[in-house]
């Protein structure tokens, strides 16, 4: 009988119990730390209510925390094994989405289930991970050298970015592009073949930019120039920019950020939620979400290095990068660095998709460090 | 297995880069707070205050105008709104309709109404009707569960209590211009709802009736809904005015034109100090209508009336002043010494100049007169020969320093300076040299000769006070002792006194049927009419048309001007009546009844 939650090594046996005790508990506290800063935010957005957000933000961390332990426990070589049958029936669901989305009235992303709505461009950030880090895993480094030997995971990539970029959702879709360079430069690939195509791509932008829709182009352009179009396009970005630093150093207080409660900071409980709580608890506030962050990264490069698994390590760094790149961009945004691209602060927004999805990879992770001793064959 | 180790140093070391660059990254987003949160942080505060902060400015009070005697004129009163909030009713015309039931709508309202509604955010107040009564008020407030969304507000709105007869004097407040806005840098220009001065008294005083506006800091959200006061500095209100008006003179002397539907004006003056104590130009118009709006058919029909009810006659109207102005010919005749008071000229009826005939208003003539007579009884041709005598410049001179012939200057909008012709003005004017005829005519206040009702009555005055140089005004005069001394011997000053005083209280006098008995009070006066067209030879040789045989706009305009009680002089009066016909019958008995009012009244002790 094949038991998922029991692994055997070298005729040794690592008990559901011993697995559990190995789960990092300074990682797991980095993880809840962050998400309660979130429901304390959203606590404040609502004006000091537990409802709309905080309580079901309270309920989906719940939730996401269950899935997270349960996949850490899981034996990391069921990840390996179900690795490409995931990215199949993940890319399955993305093309029904994209159909239906063209049968029905614009732009939907989700499967609705009933009890929760499956959003597949979200699963496929980590059945991506975990299909190339398997492909990779089998490769030969002068297989990951050659062209050919990078072409079959750059199209496991390509495809589902490209049905994602037609729902239209540009930002997953250059995440998923963002991840898979990652993998790709973590696997060996040669700097030059980044360069080339960075030139390639930068080439080709006058002609994407044709593609871009209007909001698209009109986000770009406000970033490049936020007074543009100040109460248009640029407003968020103005109004996030004098939320963070009307906020100063110690902030306005818990419950007291004008900009926020007076509603001139837009979409402050799900994408500029990192504006609202810097504007309430200061810089100290925004610096601790970072230094947070950081050591969730720092944690999970030193879960892939100890992983005795090519696949385990290539996984780990993979999902870390996936959350990073979250983090990243979304901070990024908010401060006026880049230009506005709906990405949510995982862990502190509200939004159950990303809650789960972002729980899920900590799963997977804590499981790579789980079972860091586990070697892989390469079939 | 060795292939399989380099493939594992080199994601170790990759790794180790991607890591680094990772945690670089996430600096820049430290750095980047820092820049925003420490180094610009008092910039964004300050946006943020602006942002959240809205300051509006409160409205004072403005001034209360009292009369001489403390009787409010123009004041501030409630003025009960009802108001609507989309976002409190669950159906707008719903509700709408339901108040329509208490209180008709024209389409017009409604249509600003729902215009109003559209243009704002639900949560902001929109008037539906304004200046409720008590009654009206009562009947929302019993409807008020049918009414949801639906308040009264308060707000102060400015009221004249003798509405149209004081209209001349007062003026009225209305909405602020742009053009007045750019003029004036006070911040209260910029309110929607404020208004100011546009005419008469309160235009004149402005500055003092309107205060200082204060202000209130609200906080507010991002669609404009007030949060909280943070702070509210109250405004100075403004100056309360009393003038020297007296309201009951002033209604009676308005209701005198407007009971016998004439127009013309009215100025009344204290002779010893120059304060107006009534001031009525009729017909007038209703400054409370003014001050709430007047609908575009209103104004046209303001603008479009022959009477023009917005001109104000004391001052913008410019009139020859007739026979009235026979004292001040009799005066500069009796200063020159050419005439002297037992001088006399005989009257035929007419007199030639060259082959141009003259003629008296009387055609069989008055026969020998002296100057108190020929006052009297306004023989023509007697003027006509002092006039002739001693020359337009003497006659120019004497006018002038008795008031005419420049403005006053009491301060008002389009006050009219009159004209006092002489040599050097025609020669200017038309670049002619001045006629004999000219000054004949002149002598008998025809010809170029324009007055102002108030430049009458200043000059009535002046006559009457003995020489004083008063000047109407409408603030209080406390000291008397700076009006200086015109330089005219009181002697010629007795006899045209003792003329005008035959005028009205001597049997055969032009205006002796508007003498009054009350003993030692006497009036004293002098009658004018002046044609606004021409006799033609014709009309003399057959019949000269009858007054009241002409249309109205052809009909003389009438002229009395009076002071009395003739021993004593308080009060001086000019009166015009616009195409009234002759001045003894129609202007004189206003006069009279004005003057006997002000006697009644003791307003001048």
């Amino acid at each position: 009988m094949y038991k998922p939650y029991e692994t055997t090594i070298k005729n040794q046996t690592q008990t559901l119990g011993e697995k559990f005790a190995d789960i990092s508990f300074s990682y797991v506290f980095f993880i809840t730390i962050l998400s309660f800063m979130g429901i304390v935010v959203l606590y404040s957005a609502a004006n000091g209510s537990w409802e709309p957000w905080a309580l079901k933000q309270l309920i989906r961390f719940g939730i996401g925390f269950v899935l997270m332990i349960c996949l850490a426990l899981m034996d990391i070589r069921i990840f390996m094994r179900y690795a490409y049958i995931l990215y199949f029936v993940t890319l399955l669901l993305l093309i029904v989405v994209e159909v239906s989305g063209h049968i029905g009235m614009g732009a939907q992303r989700w499967i609705n289930l009933g009890l929760f709505k499956l959003q597949p461009s979200e699963l496929m950030k980590i059945s991506l991970v975990l299909a190339l880090a398997r492909y990779f895993h089998a490769s030969t480094l002068q297989n990951i050298r050659t062209i050919s030997g990078i072409i079959p995971p750059a199209l496991m990539a390509l495809f589902p970015a490209a049905l994602i970029v037609m729902e239209p959702d540009l930002g997953t879709s250059l995440m998923l592009i963002f991840t898979t360079a990652a993998i790709f430069f973590a696997v060996g690939v040669q700097v030059w073949k980044f360069v080339l195509v960075g030139a390639g791509a930068l080439s080709v932008m006058p002609i994407a930019w044709h593609f871009l829709h209007d909001y698209q182009k009109n986000r770009v352009l406000t970033f490049l120039d936020p007074e543009r179009d100040p109460l248009g396009a640029g407003y968020h970005i103005i109004q996030s920019k004098i939320a963070l630093g009307s906020g100063g150093v110690f902030g306005k207080g818990f419950m007291n950020g004008t900009q926020s409660h007076l509603n001139f900071l837009p979409e402050k409980h799900t994408d500029f939620i990192f504006t609202m709580l810097s504007e309430e608890f200061g810089m100290i506030g925004g610096v601790l979400i970072i230094v947070l962050n950081m050591l969730i990264l720092v944690y999970s490069y030193s879960f892939a290095l100890k992983s005795a698994s090519y696949f385990g390590k290539l996984v780990a760094i993979g999902l870390a990068t996936n959350y990073f790149l979250y983090v990243f961009i979304n901070t990024a945004m908010v401060l006026g660095l880049i230009p506005v691209v709906g990405v949510p602060l995982p862990l502190i927004s509200y939004g159950g998709t990303v809650m789960l999805s972002i729980m899920a990879s900590f799963g997977i992770i804590l499981s790579v460090h789980i079972h860091r001793n586990i070697q892989i064959g390469k079939d | 297995m060795n292939r399989d180790n380099d493939k594992g140093k080199v994601l170790i070391d990759r790794s180790y880069i991607m890591i680094i660059v990772k945690l670089a990254l996430l600096l820049i987003i430290i750095l980047r707070l820092y820049y925003l949160q420490v180094f610009q942080a008092d910039k964004y505060k300050m946006l943020a205050d602006e942002n959240r902060i809205s300051t509006r400015l409160l409205i004072p009070p403005r001034g209360i105008i009292y009369d001489r005697n403390g009787v409010m004129i123009a004041s501030n009163r409630q003025n009960f709104q009802a108001m609507i909030v989309a976002e409190q009713t669950p159906n707008v015309q719903q509700t709408l309709d339901e108040f329509k039931k208490i209180m008709p709508l024209s389409e017009e309202e409604e249509a600003k109404i729902k215009k109003d509604l559209k243009r704002n955010r639900s949560f902001v107040p929109i008037k539906i009707k304004d200046n409720l009564s008590w009654q009206e008020v009562a009947k929302i407030q019993l409807k008020a569960p049918d009414l949801q969304g639906i308040y009264i507000d308060e707000g102060l709105s400015r009221d004249y209590p003798f509405g149209e007869s004081m209209a001349h004097v007062l003026g009225y407040v209305s909405s602020v211009s742009e053009k007045e806005a750019k003029a004036d840098n006070d911040p209260l220009l910029q309110v929607p709802e404020f208004k100011i001065g546009k005419d008469g008294v309160e235009k004149l005083f402005e500055k003092d009736l309107r205060g200082r506006g204060g202000s209130l800091k609200l906080e507010v959200n991002a669609y404009g809904r007030v949060m909280k006061e943070i702070e509210r500095i109250e405004g100075v209100s403004g100056k309360s005015l009393s003038l020297t008006i007296d309201s009951r003179l002033q209604q009676k002397a308005y209701n005198l034109f407007k009971d016998q539907e004439q127009s013309g004006a009215a100025v009344v003056l204290d002779v010893n100090t120059g304060e107006i104590l009534a001031f009525v130009s009729a017909p007038s118009y209703d400054p409370n209508a003014m001050a709430k709006g007047l609908s575009g058919k209103e104004w046209k029909d303001l603008i479009n009336n022959e009477r023009n009810p917005l001109s104000n006659k004391a001052i913008s109207g410019q009139y020859s002043p007739g026979s009235t102005f026979k004292t001040i010919v009799a005066l500069a005749a009796l200063e020159s010494g050419i005439v002297r008071s037992d001088t006399r000229f005989s009257c035929s009826g007419q007199m030639f100049l060259g082959n141009h005939a003259f003629h008296c208003w009387r055609k069989q003539g008055h026969g020998s007169l002296n100057v108190v007579e020929a006052l009297m009884h306004s023989c023509d041709i007697y003027f006509y020969e002092a006039a002739q005598r001693i020359g337009i410049e003497r006659i120019a001179a004497m006018a002038r320093r008795f008031g005419l012939g420049s403005k006053i200057d009491i301060g008002l909008e389009n006050e009219k300076p009159g004209l006092i012709p002489d040599k050097a003005w025609k020669k200017k004017r038309f670049g002619e040299s001045w006629q004999q005829g000219e000054t004949v005519i002149s002598g008998i206040g025809q010809g170029y000769i324009l007055t102002t009702p108030l430049q009458l009555a200043t000059m009535v005055s002046r006559i009457a006070n003995g020489g004083y140089e008063i000047k109407p005004t409408f603030t209080k005069v406390t000291d008397k002792s700076r009006i200086k001394k015109i330089n005219i011997s009181q002697e010629y000053l007795d006899v045209v006194k003792q003329g005008m005083y035959d005028v009205v209280n001597i049997p055969g006098g032009t205006a002796y049927r508007s003498h009054f008995n009350i003993r030692g009070m006497e009036m004293a006066g002098k009658t004018g009419s002046t044609q606004v067209r021409r006799i033609t030879m014709k009309e003399r040789q057959t019949r000269v048309l009858r007054q009241d045989e002409l249309p109205w706009k052809y009909r003389d305009h009438a002229l009395f001007i009076a002071f009395a009680p003739y021993d004593n002089p308080r009060y001086g009066v000019a009166v015009l009546v616009e195409h009234g016909g002759g001045g003894s019958s129609v202007a004189a008995p206003i006069a009279s009844a004005i003057l006997q009012e002000a006697i009644k009244l003791d307003i001048v002790r």
